[in-house]
């Protein structure tokens, strides 16, 4: 397997804007830097031929988890929405979605 | 030789109507109003609520029933553990004020089993770090030394047992975050097999490696509270669905006719005081009947790096949720587009930032087979090596961290080197395996050290009959001081 080619400032730019993240410039230039060496690091794992294993995603491996479909009840709903920083008609309200005028 | 337990045997004079779980909580308080401005292991103390159960426990007493195994046993609480009507935090400001609108199951199980919980522990903001002074609310100190950080991420729940604020205490371990705070702070840690502990309530960081599991100042607390939180839980759909191991019943088994393996590779990174008590810990299982031989498991080496790509990308993807809508912190804008990034950004600190950044890009296309892909292959090759070395040994034998507890601030600027700190810690994690750090006296700086026991999936009864024959052996170690500079 190829290694893979050496991070760069405007691909973590670019990462930023996929984790709805706003970093400063000095922040930036830190997160290159740091991702860079934690991929260094990590250049262990990306160079070993492991073309035939098979990857591991649960330790233990539990399949089909199934129960009987009984109504139990949920979580307060009154609850659920006095923890929500603003509420409308028991919903969540957010600020616009779309570029629609509010 | 009965293995010590204070824990227990509190909850057995509350049982017997001898102690009242109200005046054992008020002791503890005490101790936390006079200690705790120190060490601050607790983002909040609920003293009235904990009076409340204290109460309710020493009702049923009157009343001529039971209250259960932990009847008045003071229970601190990690700060991710969801409990109903009081806030939980994770140690961050984009759940600052947050009251969980459910009790975690672990939560739950304690109140069953009579315990009164005292508090919500200080942690490194949402797990994410080794000394907990990734914390939005400031560090944890080391009761032993208060200039000398208590390990992360379960830094507050470690100390709090080490400084006699709670008797017990949970914490999660997603890379060794109960386990090398143990091994830092002089107290018992234990991760349980993945699994094993219901984790519906437990605040997500890295799925596939998250476990909650005991602290205590004795393997025979820790048994107990094991005992108490494991098991089956339909809410947690990863729950295993198979008797739970019992810790406590067997504990005074002895190690006859069981083999230990050394593991090689944790011990060459280790500090020469590390090892060499790591060595005195297997010289007394050898007295104790125990078969003791030197085993490598090459594999673990590949942990680190393979943790660092597979818990990223799962915390990139488990904090997607903290957008600001339903809960917590936000952050007002013009649309919500622009209210998630400013929420995210203002509530996030710099490590949790890091990880995701990190994790963010390694699940990226292009990159998802070369990084996270690669990591749960390393994650099999792991799995297979510890195979391997468990067709000879019952339970590997190795130090819980590779150095005792270091200075505040030592490490904070360097991400990896920070990392380095889980070595020995992380490939249990990977395995899904269980593993517990028991102190072993003190190394060359007074600080206490670690060892810890590993184990197959679902070997805690070994691990813990392994650990009581360690801790009978463990060299004294001193009374925390809760001063800076230790007792000197």
């Amino acid at each position: 397997m190829d290694e893979p080619k050496r991070l760069t400032r405007a691909e973590v730019a670019h990462v930023a804007v996929l984790a709805r993240l706003d970093l400063s410039e000095e922040e930036l230039d830190l997160y290159t830097e740091q991702l860079a060496q934690v991929l260094d690091h990590a250049a262990d794992v990306a160079s070993l031929d492991l073309a035939g294993v098979a990857p591991t995603a649960h330790a233990l491996a539990v399949t089909n988890v199934l129960r009987p479909d009984e109504p139990t009840p949920g979580v307060d709903r009154e609850e659920v929405l006095a923890q929500a920083p603003s509420v409308e008609d028991h919903r969540f309200r957010v600020p616009r979605i779309l570029g629609e005028a509010p | 030789m009965k293995a010590p337990r204070p824990a227990g045997n509190l909850a057995a004079s509350v049982r017997a109507g001898a102690r009242s779980a109200l005046e054992i909580l008020e002791e503890h308080l005490a101790a936390i109003e006079s200690g705790d401005g120190a060490v601050h292991a607790f983002n909040l103390v609920t003293a009235d609520q904990a009076r409340g159960e204290a109460r309710a426990v020493d009702r049923v007493v009157e009343a001529g029933d039971d209250p259960g195994l932990l009847a008045g046993v003071p229970v601190a609480l990690k700060d991710n553990l969801c409990t109903r009507g009081v806030p939980t935090t994770c140690s961050s400001r984009i759940l600052e004020g947050w009251r969980p609108p459910y009790d975690a199951t672990v939560v739950t199980r304690l109140r069953k089993a009579g315990a009164v919980m005292v508090g919500k522990t200080n942690m490194d903001e949402f797990a994410m770090g080794s000394s907990t002074e990734t914390s939005a609310f400031g560090a944890t100190r080391n009761p032993h030394d208060t200039n000398r950080v208590p390990g992360g991420s379960s830094g507050g729940s470690a100390a709090a047992v080490a400084a006699g604020f709670a008797p017990l205490a949970l914490g999660s371990d997603t890379g060794g975050s109960i386990r090398q705070p143990a091994a830092l702070c002089g107290v018992v840690g234990m991760k349980p097999t993945y699994g094993a502990v219901s984790r519906y309530g437990l605040v997500a960081f890295a799925s596939s490696l998250d476990q909650i599991g005991p602290f205590a100042t004795t393997v025979a607390d820790a048994a107990l509270l094991f005992d108490v939180i494991g098991g089956h839980d339909a809410r947690d759909s990863t729950s295993l669905n198979r008797p739970t191991p019992r810790a406590l019943s067997v504990l005074e088994d002895g190690v006859a006719g069981l083999t230990v393996g050394i593991l090689s590779e944790f011990l060459d990174g280790a500090a020469p005081d590390v090892v060499a008590r790591t060595h005195q810990a297997a010289e007394a299982l050898t007295r104790a009947g125990a078969r003791v031989e030197e085993v490598s498991v090459p594999e673990v080496r590949l942990g680190l790096s393979a943790y660092y790509l597979i818990a990223p990308g799962e915390a990139s993807s488990n904090l997607a949720r903290y957008d600001g809508v339903r809960y917590g912190l936000r952050v007002e804008a013009e649309d919500t587009a622009a209210m998630n990034i400013a929420t995210r950004s203002a509530g996030f600190g710099p490590e949790v930032k890091r990880r995701i950044m990190l994790g963010t890009y390694v699940l990226s296309a292009g990159y998802m087979d070369a990084y996270y892909n690669q990591a749960l292959r390393v994650r099999t090759k792991i799995i297979e090596g510890f195979a391997a070395a468990y067709r000879t040994c019952d339970v590997l034998l190795g130090p819980t961290a590779p150095t005792t507890a270091f200075a505040l601030g030592a490490k904070t600027d360097d991400p990896l080197t920070m990392y380095l700190s889980d070595v020995c810690t992380i490939p249990s994690n990977l395995a899904g395996h269980p593993a517990i750090s028991v102190p072993f006296g003190a190394g060359d700086d007074g600080l206490p050290v670690g060892v810890q026991l590993l184990g197959p999936a679902l070997s805690e009864s070994t691990l813990f009959k392994v650990a009581a024959v360690v801790e009978a052996a463990a060299p004294a170690l001193a009374a925390p001081s809760l001063v800076a500079g230790g007792r000197s």
